[in-house]
């Protein structure tokens, strides 16, 4: 009953409020004092204006407050802050705080959803969830088992509910939504369960679904129009979804959307990438496996594909395409340029015209990786825009039960979804990433619903010959393509980074530590190590006259499951196994949220 | 799959929990562990339990390898590479030594749940999941190896053929 009048109020608001979303988150995310949405703003710079805190000064870092999120595993995304409230989630059962930064974090509502716990095995590596969304005085949830929640940022009342997937079906979700004009943009996970990824908007004030577009099938699933949507510069035509698929195999074709999406109000486009094709066998399914591994650009109103870029035709090693697309104005050649960058699990560097989707750069943004020799940046070539594969590390060329050795990076990429930032100031890109290459094999395998979906075995390891580490956290020029500085680390970086007009940049890492750097050198200016592993995003806001920088610490997600026992290298021969750091010997569960800021 | 039958395997599984106490090593000849019997390259204990083999030079059982691979599709994304556990999910190895084959069977086939206030753990059940349970008895196996340290992290160096039967069985089980 109680729902039933809050859903009518919700259609009452809605003429009034629909034309003014937009503008009011818009104007939420302009207001540097606050941390408005997951990626910082709709161009996932993770930039902030906030200067206080500055090279000079970060070295006096105190913790300032914390917070227990009550829940252990793995803690992603980060808080938000609008107004005076700060908006704290967690990992399942995906519990909303908010509290009230005039009253010392003062627990103004909460929110736990009731969830069946069988969809916890159903979600691939860990229970982790990138935090809520707001906009127009709505909290937005995306809970583990697909439910899209609209919460009153006030009250934390319930004024809609939407199921996005089927559980049961190993459609689960891990990411944040993206409020855009009236709708609320919201993807889907379970690429190792054989689900067929989507794209889906739901109104803002009502919960009604108002698109869907499928990352492969038919024109009409997947939203493309035969003859204006483009792939470097070339119309798709018809059946694009289909024809690259042998058989129905499309239906369980995987192109998850579980990472991040940014939305330039300009042109009106959303950007986001496509995952894994299912299964991990790439035999199991001939031909490039189009829309799985692309970065997509959409029109929010009607979902339709203005452009498309498929990164890795017939992925072979698991290189999911989801990471954050990073908009940027740059002077490229000497003319103004509206520019996305894309830092790939496979190891390449993206930079791409986000007007027309033409292919600007695309080089190694680490060393190790060697799959592939380049992209072939030739619009008269054939191949234009594939990636040459080494057929050493080609797992389809050395076939079903061969185990390819020595291929970097691993599957977990040279980075994930830990989103990277850039400094308008400096005109870099910092990127959080994994220095890890595996063996891979792939195998036959059968398709149940519900039921993992994988087909490969690996074994992962710190990439050879180089300083034993896990993890890199670099400064990278997305018009050079090349890497300025580089920070060794002894794990994976799984923390988004943050960079700030106090010519700061700040990072986690899993064993712990927050860490703030010069934005310039790379230079080491303060750390801190918080109780559990960081795979959260830094994120920071000003609350009476004050600078704070915000963490999650919990350990946990993809870096928890390979690295807690430590990785070994089997190609290292024995008496060598066993030789690296476990991360078990320096963190273990946690769920806190650590505050930063300057001593009085 | 007789009651008397499980109940001398608890027996098994319980004397071999006192000797993982007594000393950290497991004694090979653990009748939880010790080969009784071969049968077309699968290895059992003299309970009819499957178990590993391994020969001097370090060779390993087809269906331990085969559980090698199977255990790195299906069950490492929560359970961490080599059975070693992750930051949420217990390390296996070690389950396949103290809990009793059956129990093992049953906890794979039909899941189960520890969720409270401190705990969100949850197995699923893979009764109905051909790419598991076609090698359930691998998998068993590969744990109870690298467990009992038998074989050591990561893949495996040197193992038997497979065997006709085994294939026969799998294609069978597979369904192609």
């Amino acid at each position: 009953m109680k729902r039933l009048t809050l859903m009518t109020s919700g259609v009452a608001l809605f003429a009034a409020s629909m034309a003014m979303a937009n503008d009011d988150l818009m104007a939420q995310m302009d207001n540097a004092s606050q941390w408005a949405i997951q990626t910082g703003d709709y161009s996932n710079q993770r930039y902030s204006e906030l200067d206080m805190i500055n090279k000079d000064n970060v070295g006096d870092l105190q913790v300032a407050w914390t917070f227990s999120t009550g829940v252990l595993r793995g803690h992603e995304g980060s808080p938000l802050v609008v107004g005076d409230t700060m908006f704290v989630h967690t990992p399942f059962p995906n519990i909303v705080y908010a509290l009230d930064l005039n009253e010392q974090g003062k627990i103004k509502w909460r929110y736990e959803p009731k969830q069946d716990p069988n969809v916890i095995p159903v979600m691939c590596c860990d229970t982790v969830n990138r935090g809520v969304a707001y906009a127009d005085g709505k909290i937005f949830l995306h809970q583990a088992d697909t439910k899209v929640v609209a919460l009153d940022a006030e009250t934390g009342e319930v004024l809609w509910e939407a199921m996005n997937g089927d559980a049961s079906k190993g459609e689960t979700n891990t990411a944040t939504v993206l409020p855009v004009k009236d709708k609320v943009i919201v993807g889907i996970s379970g690429g190792e369960f054989g689900v067929r990824g989507h794209v889906t908007a739901y109104n803002m004030e009502t919960g009604e679904q108002e698109w869907r577009a499928y990352s492969m099938g038919p024109d009409s699933d997947i939203l493309m129009d035969p003859e204006n949507t483009t792939h470097l510069g070339k119309p798709v035509g018809a059946d694009s979804g289909t024809n690259t698929w042998e058989g129905d195999q499309w239906m369980i074709g995987g192109g998850t959307t579980w990472g991040w999406y940014s939305y330039d109000p300009e042109a009106d486009l959303i950007y986001y990438g496509t995952g894994n094709p299912s299964t991990w066998n790439p035999a199991q399914r001939p031909g490039d496996n189009r829309w799985s591994m692309t970065i997509m650009a959409r029109d929010p109103d009607d979902g339709m594909a203005k452009w498309v870029y498929q990164m890795t035709p017939h992925d072979e090693w698991d290189f999911d395409g989801v990471n954050e697309m990073i908009l940027t104005d740059q002077e490229l050649d000497g003319e103004m340029r509206k520019l996305l960058t894309h830092f790939d699990r496979n190891g390449l560097a993206y930079t791409l015209d986000r007007i027309t989707g033409e292919l600007l750069v695309a080089e190694k943004y680490d060393p190790a990786v060697n799959w592939t020799t380049g992209v072939d940046m030739d619009p008269e070539s054939e191949t234009y825009g594939r990636p040459a594969v080494v057929a050493e590390y080609s797992t389809e060329q050395n076939g079903e039960d061969v185990n390819s050795t020595g291929i970097c990076p691993a599957a977990l990429g040279t980075k994930d979804q830990q989103p990277a930032s850039f400094s308008p100031k400096t005109g870099l890109f910092y990127v959080p990433t994994n220095h890890v290459c595996m063996d891979y094999e792939p195998f036959r395998v059968s398709y149940t619903a519900g039921q993992p979906y994988v087909g490969a075995t690996l074994a992962m390891y710190p990439a050879p010959d180089s300083h034993g580490g896990m993890g890199n956290f670099i400064a990278w020029d997305n018009l050079a393509g090349e890497i300025k500085w580089s920070i060794p680390e002894q794990f994976s970086v799984w923390s988004g980074a943050l960079a700030t007009a106090g010519d700061v940049v700040f990072y986690g890492t899993l064993e712990g530590y927050l860490k703030a750097v010069d934005s310039e050198t790379g230079d080491e200016l303060y750390k801190f190590k918080t109780p559990s592993g960081i795979i959260g995003n830094v994120m920071t806001y000003e609350h009476d006259g004050k600078q704070y920088i915000g963490i999650l610490s919990g350990v946990g997600g993809w870096a928890g499951i390979g690295l807690a026992a430590g990785l070994t290298n089997p190609n290292d021969g024995l008496g060598a196994v066993g030789g690296y750091s476990a991360l078990s010997d320096y963190t273990a569960l946690g769920g806190q949220l650590t505050v930063f800021a300057l001593p009085d | 799959m007789t009651r008397p039958h499980i109940l001398l395997a608890a027996t098994a599984g319980l004397l071999s929990a006192t000797a993982l106490c007594a000393a950290d090593t497991v004694s090979m000849d653990d009748p939880n562990i010790a080969v009784g019997y071969e049968e077309d390259g699968r290895y059992y204990t003299e309970d009819g339990v499957p178990t590993f083999n391994v020969a001097e030079d370090g060779t390993v059982d087809w269906p331990t390898f085969s559980g090698f691979r199977r255990y790195h599709a299906e069950c490492h994304v929560c359970h961490g590479p080599d059975g070693e556990g992750s930051t949420y999910a217990p390390a296996l190895k070690k389950s396949a030594l103290t809990m009793d084959y059956y129990d093992f069977v049953d906890v794979v086939t039909n899941g189960r749940q520890k969720v409270g206030a401190a705990e969100n753990s949850v197995m699923p059940a893979f009764g109905t999941n051909p790419n598991v349970m076609c090698y359930l008895d691998d998998i068993y196996t590969y744990l109870k190896a690298h467990g009992s340290e038998a074989i050591g992290r990561g893949r495996p160096a040197k193992k038997e053929a497979k065997s006709d039967v085994f294939s026969e069985n799998e294609n069978a089980c597979m369904g192609s």
